[in-house]
């Protein structure tokens, strides 16, 4: 099995504010994060695809394709966007980049029909990201 | 169609300490042979990158994993304050009893964090130089990593 990865960066702002907590609860648990005029970040994006390459082109996927359904479905929805209010996927949520790898995750899968969806991982920054995989028994654990 | 997903969070750090590659168990000229430049009695030192990462159920009240402000200062007191700006071989209880290479430091730093209350410790994986690196996940079979 071959495992191809491809990178997209976008940009976005956000805030994280839950209004089932008070002023001060959302101060203490989101600390700076909390400001309401929100912050931004430049995501990156990486969206690896596993399988074995067909023998007649010698590729798992085609890039092209992957870039293709990166742009469409996530720089088309979340680059320069403020993720609070404009990507209706997100709606209700805290936009951290777990809940954002998720919804990338839920966006792709379907998308992907040459391998399959094997990790989206998202950089909030060089030094934060999380990994979104399909849970290693296929049962439990959903987020 | 979708199946159920997992998440984790990873999170990177940075310490800087010194080391020296010394066994006691070898002659001098094994020492030599088997660790260079890197038993140079008085030590060296690197700008070590720790990289933890955390898994588990995202709180739908937070959407995390777990907070870093919980995580931030568990790692900040478990390994940053006592490895860093130290000499691990001297300064860190542990590396008197082994020799402090990587592979120690990693599997010392998984032993330490793996008692985060918030999220199940999934990995660690160190950066002793940019073209060096480490992981450990767990002993296969001996603890709930299990077969992983």
């Amino acid at each position: 099995m071959i495992r191809v990865t491809r990178k997209l960066e976008f940009s976005a702002a956000h805030f994280y504010h839950n209004p089932n907590f008070s002023a001060e609860e959302n101060r203490r648990i989101f600390g700076k994060c909390n400001n309401p005029h929100g912050h931004g970040h430049n995501y990156v994006l990486e969206v690896t695809v596993a399988g074995e390459p067909d023998p007649a082109t010698g590729m798992v996927l085609d890039l092209k394709e992957l870039k293709d359904i990166l742009q469409r479905e996530v720089a088309d929805r979340m680059d320069h966007r403020h993720l609070n209010y404009e990507v209706p996927e997100l709606a209700g949520k805290i936009p951290t980049c777990e809940n954002i790898a998720a919804v990338i995750w839920r966006l792709l899968e379907p998308r992907i029909t040459k391998g399959r969806l094997d990790r989206v991982r998202v950089y909030e920054s060089p030094d934060l990201f999380a990994d979104c995989t399909a849970e290693p028994n296929g049962a439990g654990g959903s987020a | 169609m979708s199946g159920a997903i997992k998440l984790s969070l990873t999170r990177r750090y940075r310490f800087a300490a010194s080391h020296r590659l010394y066994s006691p168990a070898f002659s001098e000229e094994e020492n030599r042979r088997l660790y260079g430049k890197c038993g140079n009695p008085h030590g060296h030192g690197h700008n070590y990158v720790v990289e933890v990462t955390i898994s588990g159920p995202v709180d739908p009240e937070t959407g995390m994993v777990a907070n870093l402000g919980e995580l931030d200062p568990f790692v900040e007191r478990g390994i940053i304050e006592p490895f860093d700006h130290r000499y691990l071989n001297e300064e860190v209880a542990e590396f008197r009893e082994c020799v402090p290479t990587s592979e120690n430091i990693c599997r010392e730093i998984y032993r330490r964090l793996g008692g985060f209350p918030a999220a199940r410790l999934e990995r660690v994986r160190i950066e002793e130089t940019s073209n060096n690196s480490f992981e450990f996940a767990g002993e296969c079979g001996t603890s709930s990593e299990g077969m992983r």
